[in-house]
């Protein structure tokens, strides 16, 4: 006979899991049941389930990935989606790494108020974020070319984020701008938990400065990097809410800017003449949750295997 | 030459992170500083401060008299407090029994709960949109609450049960002598020990409930059930003409979160780099 699982256990857990169950592990792998499946497409109440679906497989992996009405705009953002991460991991890292190394610094003084401030932009909504930058860099407004102006260099200026070219270069700064303050967090408390002994030693080897931080520390917080990338990457392909701020689901100029977020939005819910479509958008979030996944599988299996935890 | 060089190093670090400070700071500057401003003075003078002159309540009082705002403070407080409270209350109670009972399946589940922290919940979108439209929770608070819900518990449980495994064992010990039952134990021992790390839960399930756009665009977007960021956006799609309400709704969003993370930086700070202080 088997042993009584403890009833006390089952009511703790309980809660938890049944709404975490229901509202959102039942829910991802709904949708991509729903995924293989086609509906008719009636305008309104696209989010009814009485809509009669088909199973038909695969199909719309096939669409979305080859057929033309599907294929350019999908393509277009998960271009647009990897040339936002790595921009995001190629700037926002080795700002987040030199403002860590200045303020790990232990005789710096100010600590605190810099790390807040820096800090502070991640804890504002995006959409706010968006907002803002939108106002700032409008030609209507002119607060690029006076600072501009003030190296002579008002020339420069250009409508940024209307023009095709640089638009998603500019949406992507934004976004960068306010999260620089996470990387550098992390890489902070990194740098913090190098135990004394160890940089300790390196001093009385004669090690100094940059080459500490360079050979001892930098080898030392590259699983936190690691981390950091991933934790990136999961959050790119997710971003949606700043494009939505300053773009609207047109993702404009001529969808430069469309990531999978807003792609998935206007196919879910339709767009001008386009109708919503939701097994379709739900093809879209389980292609968007595979990518994901393949990202978060590459950091355990490259760089997992390096962590060494310490032991305090 | 020592003290000359370390001088240095710490003019060169200071410039630097002064500069990226002001970086981070200005469009927060130029922003809560133009919504004081009168509409002439956020053209002619975008970067200074108001003064008499210049000086206008004009894009608040334009937003009051279109919008009312204190529904959507209603309501994203609303939110936010309840989906906070039951973030807590379950949160721990699974942490507790993850950290505290060796059961079988125990490792297995605590990853369950974990993987919610790597996947985000927008991918179940079309299911979560027919969920809610069964259970009739579209345009309600109640179904936005749900989410948010189960947003944030994976990563409030993996918090507070990496806390609970540093409860000390004769504490618990003590208490089951003395006759109190696991609920006891639970609710009157362990809780009111659960203080620190319950703060960082708080500012990291507080502040993206604030600030989510997704949801409340998707589940709850008619009239009277906005929270305060999407009444802000929507409020900005139909004027955008006018700057003065622009800002004033801008900086009436915004800050409730400054003020609240500048109230909770010392404490969320100090917990994200925990480990690091012991």
């Amino acid at each position: 006979m088997k042993k009584k699982f403890p009833f006390h256990i089952i009511v703790f857990l309980f809660p938890a899991c049944f709404i975490y169950s229901i509202f959102m592990i039942y829910p991802l792998i709904d949708t991509m049941r729903v995924s293989l499946y086609t509906q008719n497409l009636l305008g309104e109440n696209m989010d009814d389930s009485s809509g009669v679906r088909t199973f038909i497989g695969l199909r719309n992996y096939y669409d979305l990935f080859f057929n033309d009405t599907w294929s350019w705009h999908f393509w277009n953002a998960l271009k647009n989606n990897f040339y936002f991460f790595i921009l995001h991991v190629s700037i926002q890292t080795p700002i987040g790494l030199l403002i860590a190394a200045f303020l790990s610094n232990k005789e710096l003084k100010l600590k605190s108020t810099y790390r807040t401030l820096i800090f502070l932009p991640a804890m504002m909504s995006i959409v706010i974020v968006g907002y803002i930058f939108n106002l700032i860099l409008s030609n209507l407004w002119g607060i690029p070319q006076t600072i501009l102006g003030i190296f002579g260099l008002e020339d420069l200026y250009q409508p940024w984020l209307g023009l095709r070219e640089y638009a998603l270069i500019t949406v992507s700064l934004i976004s960068i701008w306010q999260f620089v303050g996470i990387p550098m967090m992390l890489f902070y408390a990194a740098l913090l938990n190098i135990p004394e002994e160890i940089l300790d030693a390196a001093k009385v080897d004669g090690s100094t400065g940059l080459s500490t931080f360079w050979k001892i520390k930098f080898p030392l917080i590259l699983p936190t990097i690691g981390l950091m990338c991933v934790l990136t990457y999961v959050g790119n392909f997710n971003a949606f809410d700043l494009i939505y701020a300053i773009k609207n689901i047109y993702a404009g100029p001529e969808f430069s800017t469309d990531l999978m977020g807003t792609f998935f939005y206007r196919t879910f819910f339709g767009y001008q003449h386009q109708l919503g479509n939701p097994t379709m958008g739900a093809t879209v979030a389980s292609t968007t949750f595979l990518i994901i996944l393949i990202g978060v599988l590459i950091y355990l299996f490259a760089f997992q295997k390096r962590i060494t935890r310490y032991q305090y | 030459m020592r003290t000359l060089n370390t001088n240095l190093n710490s003019f060169i670090m200071h410039s630097v992170l002064i500069i990226y400070t002001l970086i981070c700071m200005f469009p927060v500057y130029l922003l809560i500083n133009n919504a004081f401003k009168s509409r002439r003075a956020i053209f002619k003078q975008p970067l200074s401060l108001p003064n008499e002159d210049t000086f206008s309540l004009a894009g608040f009082l334009k937003m009051f008299t279109r919008i009312d705002f204190s529904i959507y403070f209603y309501n994203s407080i609303v939110i936010t407090v309840i989906t906070l409270f039951f973030v807590l209350l379950f949160g721990a109670m699974a942490a507790w029994a993850l950290s505290e009972y060796k059961f079988k399946g125990n490792t297995m589940l605590g990853l369950y709960l974990a993987l919610g922290i790597m996947i985000p919940i927008k991918l179940g979108t079309v299911s979560i949109l027919q969920l809610m439209n069964t259970l009739g929770l579209v345009n309600t608070l109640t179904g936005l609450i749900i989410i948010y819900i189960a947003q944030s518990l994976p990563l409030a449980i993996w918090i507070l049960t990496e806390f609970m495994k540093q409860l000390s064992k004769e504490l618990k010990e003590a208490a089951r002598c003395d006759g109190v039952n696991e609920y006891q134990l639970f609710f009157y021992i362990v809780l009111p020990l659960l203080r620190p790390p319950m703060a960082t839960v708080g500012v990291f399930t507080m502040v993206p409930v604030w600030n989510d756009l997704w949801w409340p665009l998707i589940l709850a977007p008619s009239n009277g059930k906005q929270t305060v960021i999407l009444g802000m956006q929507q409020y900005i799609g139909q004027y955008v003409t006018n700057w003065n309400a622009i800002f004033a709704s801008l900086s009436l969003a915004l800050i409730p979160v400054l003020i609240f993370y500048l109230i909770f930086s010392k404490q969320l700070i100090r917990s994200i780099t925990a480990g690091a202080v012991k």
